[in-house]
């Protein structure tokens, strides 16, 4: 993984104490809460219902066990022994104290970490595929080029003030685990005819109040040439989006308003008058430089199958379920993707204590070469794990309550914080996974049901992605009662699509039945083999509305 | 309000003259869009240095044109968060070649002061008298800069490639 050198850590350093010195002049009165809030904002804290909120970024999704020891340091020390990993790569304490927050980042700072741009308008967190690196289809490592995105972007001295917040999402393959059309930029590493990697260029794509698919304006962006293009797109953005209506800011409007096409040519006008040849382009010597470090480790020769593992697979139905749903395939030989699931039975989705951190490290250490990385659907990846080694890994995170045999399946939801935490919210999303979740458990009902990705928002920001789940929930309140509403059929990968809604919204004590009779009726239309999204796609939303509204 | 330019206190000698003002004669003149583009050819004619004064939704490809005509560019910040002029001084520098100085007037406070410095501008009127206190300071913040600007400093990747030529002329 990527390794600071003498200027990021003195980049961090510096902007620990700069924040210190913005802290020091909140408290000492000679800032008001209006003028301390954006310079907070551009350093991940908000201000929640109860109390500050940390988003500390994890950098498209990479940690070593060192900086898991530390976020787990952090919890006990400064926050309530927990933790919540989020959609976006990041981690986020509930409670810590402001006077304490400098001192937090400087301990991030030691393990090479930071909270630069997880909130504020500003270019936010590089997101990433969890799977890179170790994905069979891939065309290359999409940390490369978030790297680069992420020091570009770090404090852009023309780019912190934009009309609205702005991600980037980058894959490296054909297969789209990181939602890159959902986001402001996506990025796909692509292969050209002549042989040449570079980058095909989405842009416009956003959740939120007016969801969209981006389209793509740029069909094959050469690597050395990319800060360039992301500075055309951003300066067009940034003098033409939106920044009298709050609602209307985001890029995806700016585009959509616009029409890709013409958008598209505004890009490529400015993009011609950007100088190529100076230092925006990218030396090749730098990105070999940055590439070195996401080579392939010291992978072992193994043989393909682990005989010892196919013995404990057929021995242990458990296990044999485990792996059936949170262990995927490795481009090497011998080697297995493990997948932690952060959705215990009944859990809060995304949350993990301070002990189960540590314990997490200790397995990375022991089992994965150093490294995890964190998933945009609230769930942790272990990637370099040898076959041989399943079964006492899965034994060790079972200790830890963190063998939950439930990837991709139904109970594995995603939820924002919701009532409970979040001062836009009409309803509570935490509970309602929880409940969810215990209806549907694990076993053989639920692998019956098979992929199914839950996503609950608790208002029409759609920080639970409800626009793009399978099954997608969002709380509306109606004369101050929660309601929630339900779409189908959205999706949030290479096919990606929104979720239709499937009429009026449920009261609180009716959804989790709702959701068993779209189940059911999945279950009833379901031909062989068939996942959820696939009957929806075939049979669409008539047969659904008629069981769900039949009886009123 | 106090203007600071090449780090120091200076005293402005630029006069703004209001859109239905008479134009003094003798001195250095900031005005409008909409004056400049009501009375262009007589303040042409007139050699007097002049300078334009552009809010945040008038973006200087609206006097390309015109550049070689202002010793001055002033562009405004309405709000902080309206960070419109970051790229329209990107744009003066970098992509209209414009030598004059350009100027943060509105809404600039200490915290912005290197972004905007790092974007072209050189002289800034500051809202806040003790923001004026603290420009060493605010400057001195950050000594590390990964993109490169409008200004000298020395981006990360160019240092990061004399390192490398370094190591291998060795
Ligand atoms: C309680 C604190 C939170 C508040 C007040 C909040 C507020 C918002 C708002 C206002 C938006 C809409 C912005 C827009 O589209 O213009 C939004 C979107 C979003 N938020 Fe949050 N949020 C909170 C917590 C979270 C958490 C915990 C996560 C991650 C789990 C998250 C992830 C997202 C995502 C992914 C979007 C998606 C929309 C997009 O970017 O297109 N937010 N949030
Ligand atoms: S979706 Fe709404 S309720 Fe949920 S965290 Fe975002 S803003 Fe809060």
């Amino acid at each position: 993984m990527y390794r600071y050198d003498e200027f990021d850590q003195q980049l961090v350093n510096e902007r620990v104490e700069q924040f210190r010195g913005q802290v020091a002049r909140r408290l000492s009165g000679e800032l008001e809460e209006d003028e301390f809030k954006p310079l907070r904002l551009m350093n991940g804290l908000y201000l929640q219902l109860h109390a500050y909120m940390l988003r500390v970024a994890i950098p498209y999704g990479t940690l070593s066990s060192k900086q898991m020891r530390m976020l787990a340091h952090i919890a006990r020390k400064y926050d309530r022994d927990y933790g919540h990993f989020t959609t976006r790569q990041n981690i986020q304490y509930n409670w810590p104290k402001l006077g304490d927050v400098p001192d937090i980042l400087k301990d991030l700072a030691t393990v090479e970490m930071h909270a630069i741009q997880t909130s504020g308008n500003c270019i936010r967190n590089v997101t990433s595929d969890q799977y890179a690196g170790v994905a069979a289809d891939e065309i290359e490592d999409p940390r490369i080029a978030s790297e680069i995105i992420r020091q570009w972007s770090t404090l852009h001295p023309e780019f912190s003030f934009l009309p609205r917040k702005f991600k980037i999402a980058v894959t490296g393959s054909p297969h789209d685990r990181a939602a890159i059309k959902v986001h402001d930029i996506g990025l796909i590493i692509v292969r050209n005819d002549k042989g040449e990697v570079g980058f095909e260029v989405y842009v416009g794509g956003g959740q939120g109040r007016t969801p969209m698919v981006g389209p793509r304006i740029r069909e094959f962006l050469p690597k050395n040439e990319l800060l360039a293009y992301l500075e055309a797109i951003l300066r067009v953005y940034n003098e033409l989006g939106r920044r009298d209506n709050l609602y209307k800011a985001r890029i995806k409007i700016l585009v959509h308003q616009t029409g890709a096409e013409k958008f598209a040519q505004m890009v490529e006008d400015e993009f011609a008058k950007i100088d190529k040849t100076g230092e925006l382009n990218l030396p090749n010597d730098e990105i070999e430089r940055i590439t070195a470090y996401f080579a392939d480790p010291a992978y072992k020769e193994l043989p393909t199958i682990s005989a010892d593992f196919q013995a404990k697979k057929s021995e242990d139905p458990a296990f044999a379920a485990w792996v059936a749903n949170n262990v995927a395939e490795h481009k090497v030989p011998g080697y297995a993707i493990v997948n932690i699931s952060l959705k215990p039975i009944g859990g809060i989705p995304g949350d993990a204590s301070a002990d189960q951190m540590d314990a997490i490290a200790d397995l990375m250490q022991k089992y994965s070469m150093d490294e995890i990385r964190v998933t945009h659907e609230q769930n942790l990846t272990l990637p370099y794990v040898e076959q041989g080694d399943l079964y006492d890994l899965w034994q060790s995170l079972k200790a830890h309550d963190l063998a939950t045999a439930n990837i991709s399946q139904i109970t594995d939801i995603i939820a924002c914080p919701g009532l409970d935490y979040c001062n836009l919210a009409n309803a509570r999303s935490i509970p309602l996974a929880q409940e969810i979740s215990e209806r549907f458990g694990t076993g053989e009902r639920a692998d019956a049901i098979g992929e199914l990705k839950i996503k609950i928002s608790g208002c029409i920001n759609a920080c639970g992605h409800h626009h793009v789940g399978h099954i997608g929930i969002l709380g509306v309140d109606k004369k101050g009662v929660e309601f929630y509403q339900i779409t189908l059929g959205g999706s949030a990968d290479e096919n990606a699509s929104l979720g239709d809604i499937v009429g009026p919204a449920f009261t609180e004590d009716k959804v989790i039945d709702a959701i068993e009779t779209i189940v059911d009726t999945y279950l009833d239309k379901k031909q062989d083999g068939e996942k959820f999204l696939e009957t929806y796609r075939r049979v669409g939303l008539a047969p659904f509305k008629e069981t769900l509204y039949a009886a009123g | 309000m106090p203007l600071v330019k090449d780090g120091r206190v200076t005293d402005d000698s630029w006069t703004a003259v209001g859109d239905d003002d008479q134009r003094p004669d003798g001195c250095s003149i900031i005005v409008s869009l909409e004056r400049w583009q009501k009375d262009r050819e007589d303040l042409r004619k007139c050699n007097q240095p002049l300078g334009i004064r552009l809010k945040s939704d008038q973006p200087p490809s609206l006097i390309e044109e015109d550049l070689g005509h202002f010793g001055l560019i002033a562009l405004e910040f309405p709000v902080y968060k309206d960070g419109r002029a970051y790229s329209y001084a990107r744009r003066l520098r970098d992509e209209m070649g414009y030598k004059g100085e350009i100027r943060a007037v509105g809404n600039v406070l200490r915290d912005q002061f290197l972004f905007m410095l790092r974007c072209g501008f050189d002289s800034f009127e500051v809202q806040k008298e003790k923001d004026v206190a603290a420009w060493k300071d605010a400057l001195a913040e950050m000594s590390v800069f990964y993109q490169p600007g409008a200004d000298t400093r020395t981006p990360v990747l160019s240092l990061r490639q004399r390192k490398i030529a370094a190591k291998k002329s060795t």
